[in-house]
Order: C-alpha cells, then sequence, then structure tokens
C-alpha cells in the first residue's frame, strides 16, 4: 500500500514538476486581451464571423485582424465590451440581414421530376434545378437547414422566409443557398442594389427607371400592410406622393396583364399608399445606417437632388442641398402646376426627406454665389451636381419678343412663385410636350377665352402624357395640329395680336419612328391670339461653368446639347469628384429617370468616397429587358377593368388650381391591387384556377 | 519483422480500435462532421498515440512492475497521459508553431481519448516489448485515422439524404457507425 501511494505522489510529482518547468521553459507569450476579448464573444463558436470559433476570432481581433465588432451574435453589446478591452471606439456598425428575393415559390412550372435528395445543392447541379425559372428558388430549404438560429423556415408559398427578429446577418444561409436568392445585405446594401441581368425581376420593376420593386408594394397593399409598402417604394423612391400623381408610368406599359387585358393602375396604387401615409397624420420613420462622416454638396434641389441627398443620408452621409430658388423641389415646384402636384403635398414630402438631417440652403445660385471653390474648402468630399434644364429653346422666328410672348418652364416657374403676369385673353401655346399642355391648361385656370395648342404633328406623334392630353380636351384646349410657326405679329405698340403658321402634312418617319412633318407651300395662316407661349424643349443652364473662378470648372466637359457629360453607368463627370443625373444630365427626362439617376449617383458617390474604384453595377440591366421574362400571351387571365382614374368635375376645376386626379378610395386600391398577378421573372399569378405548379409532360 | 507486418494488419483491419474495440467513440461521433475536422483529429490521434504508448510502456516496465503494483495502471497512465499532453501541447506551441496550428484545438481533446488510454493497456496486457508496443500504438492510431475518415466521409454523404425526422444526425451516425464496423468484421479471417 505505501508503495503505491509513494510511486503515485511521486508520479504526481514529477508530472508536476516537469509541466512546470515546460511552461517556463516553452513559454510563449500571448496578450492577456485574447482571454479578456473571448469572454465578451458570444461563445455561439457559429463561425459567422470566418474564424474557426470564437477563441480564433479573439486572436484575430487582438492581433488587429479583425474589426472589434466582428462578433455578429454578440450584436452592439458585445461589440462595446470588446471595443472596450481593445480601447478604441466602435462605430455604429450596421447589422446585415438575410433578405430572400425570390417570391415565385411553387409557382414556376418544373421542367422534369426530381427523385434526387432533398437538397438545393444536389438539386441544382442536375440543369440547374427542376424548375423552369433559372435564377428562382429551389425550395428544398437548404437555407433553413443552414441557420443555426431558427431564423429562416419554408414559407406557404414554397420560398423561405426569413424572420427578421431572429436573424443575426451570420451569412451561412446565403453560403448555403446555390441560387444566390438568398442574400445577408446591411440596410446601405439593399438601398444601393441595382436591378441586375440574372435579378427575379417582373417586368415593370425592370421599367421602372427607378427601379421600385412594384409586386412587392403592390401585394403588401393587398395584404393591407401600407406601412410596409411606403417603405418598399422608399427602398428606391424618397418622392412616392409627387411620383403618384405626375409618373407617367411606364411600368404600366410593360405591365404583364397589360398583353391580355388594361394593365394594372400601379401608379395609382403608388399614390394609395404615398396619400394613406400624409393623410394617416404620422410619418412613417425611415431608417438611416449610421453616420460615416462624409459631407456631400448636393446642387440643386430637384427631384434629382432630393434622391440623391435622400439616399447619401439613408446611408450614413451628410448631404447639403443648395438651391437657386426660393423653395425646394424643382421642376416639382416650378415646372408642375398646382392642379397636378399641389404645392401642399410637395412640401409635405420634402419636409420628410428634410426631417432625416438634410441641411438645405436655398436662394444661393450655383456659379453666382457660391462655387466650386468654396464647397472643396467647405469640406465636402463630393458635389452632386442636379441642376436641370431650365432653359427653355427660342423658336427661332421673327417676332418672339414682343409683348405677350414668353417661354413655357420660363412662364410656370414665375405662375408657380406667385408673379403676376399681364395675361391676354386668348393665348397660343407652341409644342406638343408635357410642358405644353402644362401651360395650356394653367392659362385656362388663370382665365383666358381660349387657348390654342399649336403643334407641328398630329395628335399620336404628342409626347405629352396621354392622360393629360385627354384631361386638356376635356377642359376646352383647341388643337391646332400639322402647324409649324412662322411668324407672330404685332400692332404697333410691339403687342401680340397674331401667330402666322404654315400648315404641314406628314412625310416619312424619322429616326424617331415618328412621320416627319412637311411644310405646304404657300399655306400660311394667322391664328388671332394676343399671348404666344412657346414650349418646345429645354436644356440646362450651363452659365455656372463660366461663372465659377475656379479653373477646375474648365475641365468639367459638357454634351453638344449643353448637358453634363458623363459615364452612364457610374454618371460620373469629367471631374472626378463630380457626379450628376437628372434633366442636367439626361436632358428633359422624367421625374422618376431623375430619382433613379440620384440614386444611382448616390452609389458612385459612396465608392468614391470609400475610396474604392467608381466602376458600373456588375450585369446591370438600367432599364434593358430581360429576355426571357416579356411574354407575347399570358394564359388566365380573366379581363377585369382598370380602376378608372377619379377627377374633379371639369365645372369644378376650370377657375381653380385644385388637384385634378383624386386618389383611388381604399376599396378600389384593393380591387386594382387584386389584378396585380405578382409577378416574377417568369412567375405570375393567374385570375384562374389554372394549375399553378405546371408538371412537365 | 513478419510479425510486426502481422501486427500492424491486425491492429488497423482486424481489431480496430473504433470499430471492432468500441474504444474512443466520442470523437468518432463528435469530430466525424466534416471531412476536415477529422483529418486533424486523426492527426492528432497518432502523434499523440505514439508518444503515449512509449512513456507508458517505460512506466509500467520500469515503475509498475519493479515496485509490484501492476494495479495502478489505468491510475498512473491516466496521469501521465494528461500530463504528456500537456506537455506535448506547450513544447509544439513554442518549437513547431506550424504543428500546433495544424493541429489545434484536437490535442488537448485527446487527453479524454479513451482510445489512447485503451491502446497503452492493450500494449501492456499483451505484454509486447518496447519495438512492438511502439508500433502497434501507431497501427492502431492509423486504424482510428481511417475509421474516422472513412465514417467523415459517409457522414458528409449522408447529409444530403433523405433521412426520416428522428432518425437524424447522431441517430443515423450510429446506425452507419454500426455498418461500417459489421463490413470490418469481414478482415476477421484474414490473420
Amino acid at each position: 500500500m505505501i508503495p503505491a501511494i509513494l510511486l503515485m505522489s511521486g508520479i504526481g510529482a514529477v508530472c508536476a514538476i516537469v509541466l512546470s518547468l515546460a511552461s517556463k521553459i516553452f513559454y510563449v507569450y500571448e496578450d492577456p486581451r485574447i482571454a479578456m476579448v473571448e469572454n465578451c464573444l458570444a461563445g455561439a463558436n457559429c463561425g459567422g464571423c470566418g474564424f474557426a470559433g470564437c477563441s480564433a476570432a479573439a486572436t484575430a481581433i487582438v492581433s488587429g485582424k479583425a474589426p472589434a465588432n466582428i462578433c455578429i451574435v454578440s450584436g452592439k453589446a458585445g461589440a462595446e465590451a470588446v471595443g472596450k478591452v481593445m480601447g478604441v471606439e466602435i462605430g455604429n456598425a450596421e447589422t446585415p440581414l438575410s433578405y430572400n428575393m425570390c417570391e415565385g415559390g411553387f409557382r414556376a412550372a418544373d421542367k422534369y421530376h426530381y427523385m434526387g435528395v432533398t437538397s438545393c445543392k444536389a438539386m441544382s447541379v442536375v440543369f440547374g434545378g427542376k424548375r423552369v425559372c433559372g435564377v428562382g428558388c429551389i425550395g428544398l430549404g437548404d437555407c433553413v437547414k443552414a441557420c443555426q438560429f431558427g431564423a429562416v423556415s419554408m414559407g406557404p408559398k414554397g420560398h423561405p422566409v426569413v424572420d427578421e427578429e431572429k436573424c443575426v446577418g451570420c451569412g451561412a444561409c446565403q453560403k448555403a443557398c446555390p441560387k444566390n436568392i438568398i442574400e445577408v445585405k446591411t440596410l446601405s446594401e439593399r438601398i444601393m442594389k441595382f436591378n441586375q441581368k440574372y435579378d427575379p425581376l417582373a417586368p415593370c420593376a425592370q421599367t421602372c427607371p427607378a427601379e421600385i420593386n412594384i409586386p412587392r408594394y403592390i401585394n403588401q397593399l393587398r395584404e393591407g400592410k401600407y406601412k410596409e409598402a411606403v417603405q418598399t417604394i422608399r427602398l428606391r423612391n424618397p418622392l412616392p406622393l409627387a411620383c403618384g400623381r405626375v409618373c407617367p408610368h411606364p411600368c404600366e406599359t410593360e405591365c404583364r396583364r397589360g398583353i391580355e387585358d388594361e394593365p394594372v393602375s400601379i401608379n395609382q396604387l403608388k399614390r394609395f399608399v404615398a396619400d394613406y401615409e400624409m393623410n394617416s397624420g404620422s410619418r412613417i420613420p425611415i431608417k438611416c445606417a449610421p453616420d460615416t462622416g462624409k459631407k456631400i454638396a448636393v446642387v440643386g434641389g430637384g427631384p434629382s437632388g432630393l434622391s440623391c441627398a435622400f439616399f447619401l443620408r439613408r446611408i450614413g452621409h451628410q448631404a447639403d442641398i443648395f438651391e437657386a430658388m426660393p423653395k425646394l423641389g424643382g421642376m416639382l415646384r416650378y415646372g408642375i402646376p398646382e392642379y397636378r402636384l399641389p404645392k401642399k403635398v410637395l412640401d409635405w414630402e420634402i419636409q420628410g426627406i428634410l426631417d432625416l438631417g438634410i441641411k438645405s440652403f436655398c436662394h444661393v445660385k450655383f456659379g453666382v454665389d457660391f462655387g466650386l471653390g468654396s464647397l472643396m474648402a467647405a469640406g465636402y468630399n463630393a458635389v452632386f451636381l442636379g441642376v436641370g434644364a431650365w432653359e427653355d429653346f427660342s423658336l427661332g422666328i421673327a417676332g418672339e419678343n414682343l409683348d405677350g410672348c414668353y417661354t413655357g418652364i420660363n412662364f410656370l416657374q414665375r405662375i408657380s412663385g406667385g408673379e403676376k403676369i399681364k395675361l391676354g385673353r386668348t393665348a397660343a401655346v407652341v409644342g406638343g410636350g408635357n410642358t405644353a399642355v402644362d401651360c395650356a391648361r394653367t392659362l385656362l385656370r388663370l382665365g383666358l377665352d381660349k387657348v390654342y395648342m399649336v403643334y407641328r404633328r398630329t395628335r399620336k406623334e404628342m409626347p405629352a402624357n396621354e392622360v393629360e392630353i385627354v384631361a386638356s380636351e376635356h377642359e376646352g384646349i383647341e388643337f391646332v395640329f400639322l402647324a409649324a410657326p412662322t411668324r407672330v405679329k404685332g400692332d404697333d405698340k410691339n403687342k401680340v395680336t397674331h401667330l402666322e403658321y404654315l400648315k404641314m402634312q406628314l412625310g416619312e418617319p424619322d429616326k424617331s419612328g415618328r412621320r416627319r412633318p412637311e411644310p405646304v407651300q404657300g399655306s400660311e395662316t394667322l391664328l388671332a391670339v394676343d399671348m404666344v407661349i412657346s414650349a418646345i424643349g429645354q436644356s440646362p443652364d450651363s452659365s455656372f461653368k463660366d461663372q465659377d473662378p475656379q479653373p477646375r470648372m474648365k475641365e468639367l466637359a459638357l454634351t453638344r446639347w449643353n448637358t453634363i457629360e458623363n459615364n452612364p453607368a457610374t454618371l460620373q463627370a469629367s471631374i472626378p469628384y463630380i457626379f450628376t443625373a437628372g434633366d442636367a444630365a439626361t436632358g428633359p427626362s422624367l421625374v422618376v429617370e431623375a430619382i433613379g439617376g440620384g440614386r444611382r449617383a448616390a452609389r458612385s458617390i459612396d465608392l468614391f468616397l470609400k475610396g474604392e474604384a467608381v466602376e458600373p453595377v456588375k450585369d446591370s440591366l438600367q432599364k434593358k429587358r430581360i429576355h426571357e421574362s416579356i411574354f407575347k400571351k399570358v394564359d388566365g387571365i380573366k379581363k377585369t377593368s382598370r380602376a378608372k382614374q377619379p377627377e374633379l368635375h371639369v365645372n369644378e376645376r376650370l377657375d381653380s388650381f385644385i388637384e385634378v386626379d383624386l386618389v383611388l378610395p381604399e376599396d378600389q386600391a384593393h380591387k386594382e391591387a387584386k389584378r396585380c398577378l405578382n409577378c416574377c421573372r417568369i412567375c405570375y399569378n393567374p385570375d384562374t384556377d389554372f394549375p399553378i405548379a405546371k408538371k412537365a409532360g | 519483422m513478419g510479425d510486426l507486418f502481422v501486427l500492424v494488419i491486425s491492429c488497423i483491419f482486424i481489431n480496430n480500435i473504433l470499430l471492432a474495440q468500441y474504444l474512443g467513440n466520442c470523437p468518432f461521433l463528435g469530430t466525424s462532421k466534416k471531412m476536415e475536422t477529422a483529418i486533424g483529429m486523426a492527426m492528432a490521434v497518432i502523434f499523440v498515440l505514439v508518444l503515449a504508448g512509449a512513456i507508458t510502456w517505460i512506466v509500467n516496465q520500469y515503475m509498475l512492475k519493479a515496485l509490484n503494483v501492476e494495479y495502478l495502471q489505468t491510475l498512473s497512465f491516466i496521469l501521465v497521459i494528461a500530463a504528456l499532453v500537456q506537455f506535448v501541447e506547450m513544447f509544439l506551441k513554442k518549437s513547431i508553431p506550424a504543428l500546433y496550428a495544424g493541429l489545434g484545438i484536437f490535442l488537448p481533446l485527446i487527453t479524454t481519448n479513451c482510445a489512447v488510454l485503451g491502446v497503452c493497456l492493450i500494449n501492456i496486457k499483451e505484454e509486447y516489448t518496447f519495438v512492438e508496443s511502439l508500433v502497434t500504438s501507431f497501427a492502431y492510431a492509423a486504424g482510428f485515422g481511417l475509421a474516422l475518415i472513412l465514417f467523415a466521409g459517409v457522414r458528409e454523404r449522408v447529409l444530403l439524404a433523405r433521412v426520416p425526422k428522428p432518425l437524424q444526425d447522431v441517430s443515423i451516425g450510429l446506425i452507419t457507425a454500426g455498418m461500417i464496423s459489421v463490413t470490418f468484421m469481414s478482415f476477421k479471417g484474414m490473420v
């Protein structure tokens, strides 16, 4: 017994001595902070950080190879604790969340019957999955299995649903998905997402210049989630109230329902949810990423400037708007008359944008009150030029400067600004675009007896929105088609008395596909009017280029249409820190185009400020169509009529500037939303009891 | 030499420590979910087992036998192996950091691996010479590695298979292990 005890004690003692000696001899200095940091981490060993376990992550943090906030699971509190140990400030890092792009689910038909193992990975090896849709969700739930936090579940419609409360953003689902359908993204990344070739996009969403996820917000409207619908729109468009009123909705032209039936009245639905927010009395909070400390000067407070500033602010930058006019809004305020977009509505919308913390300076003109030099000196890291296109083209005919002649935008702007303009009794508006129609309808409301619209082609070729033309017909505006003004005649007091025009006839179609008007010789006709407004197009006012004393300004290249030259994919101008969008870059175009441009410019500015190469979005669509998503016919559609635009009666609207178009009532909006087929790239929900997942063969 | 070869074959295939003697099942199930960890574990076991086989043989021969206290084998071996693993870990960390990084977290895990203790005890029970016990230790460890890596390969495939819900994960793992064990039985008549 005694030898045994002695032996064991002996062995124990030897081991102890050897180990203690070894720990001295083989001592490796280990930062004590590693253990402290490890204590702050979640201990889940989930691998979300990309390191093998929490201890490896702690080592990486201490050695400076990983940021202090790398542990997603322990969240902000954990990051702060680590920051304390490491003695660093933790910036407010954005938390990424999992987000599923495909909502096709069971809707896409099967190409073949699959009998293999129940794993997306396995199925995707066989012809990229059994579904006809090449990009959509396979639906076997590899992401569900990959999620260690129970945040992803397979929804009833056959695609994964993410519980944002449980999601920690570890990225396991993204790695597991063979189709890149489920992606882990921060808010900024979601805001700065642009349509790409392989995205599951409905035709309407491909067409929208602002790239709004239209089916998603219509679906939210249908489910009664108006707030969520507004939030979906605001990921892409900061001006839903304005767009809901004035957008000529190119999306509706591409609406899949429109192939067999009348298209869904998408824009009215947008207006419905936007008006719902405004009338609800409270603003839906708009989430912004944490501050980055970078400052951007946005020159021009029109739709492109507002959009650019809004998105820059949402991804954490500070954007200050400089506006030449007394108030923000640009063409929305000064080019679009009150009866189409009431100033009260616009003010409310702009206030919501400014409430995010965007400063604005009005009544300061670029090149006059401030310039590139002063912006740089004030510490702005980049400049966005969204100065619009405010210079009217002139007719180039005799008598254009007579008393009673005005130009379109100038006229609208002065009326909107509250200026009293000396009016006549009868007027001729030259041009066929939206500005011309706006001028004509405004004149009518100002109490003129007769307003003619003089256009050199026919009604079919008029570029103005169809609804606007119809409305002006209702209001009694007289159209003089196939007429090219040749001279404005005045009396001895230089007052306009007549507009002389030449009759035209249509010849061969030109490049734009419209038939070219040709003059009929000797057909001069006189139209008795005492006002002539020419609204035949605008170009940007580039006077700032010469007025700005900064020599660098000379490097800013302009195109021959006087627009600011830029890379069309990144919107970067010839001076690297200047970005431009909207009418100033594209020439007169749609509000929604300017909004989309503002966001694209914001992305480039963000890249520029991060010091990364300002490169275009890979496989970017930029309004190009995805061929396979454009159908010739659509099965299973029951014809239902499209919601009518409710409007003020003609008698009520002619002597006032009260808004003409009214918002859809709630029941009508729901009925209209139900007409939406909730399309995706190739999937859609037919109206009939069509077998949704058609089995092949 | 021929004897040693037979010994090696028998240790790896016929008396496989995992599949015939059922020792060391915890790391067998615990580290076999991924091929990567299985390989790490197999390497660490080979490394430690050879060292442990040698040192326990010495302890047994020159201490326990000399003092006639062979009944203390289990107790003393646990102590010695634990101390050895600690020592090796420190040594590697200082001298061969690359190997330390490779074996990583598997080294300390082996302290609690019954396969290691089991092999040491078998070596003594079979009254192997020092060289023989070195060879058997290596061969058993190699057998352990072989079984573990095979099993990890199978389990990675099983992950893709349709497994009834109640049998998922460890349950199906145990069933698979049983089947692999049965296949190893077929080596029985070889030697």
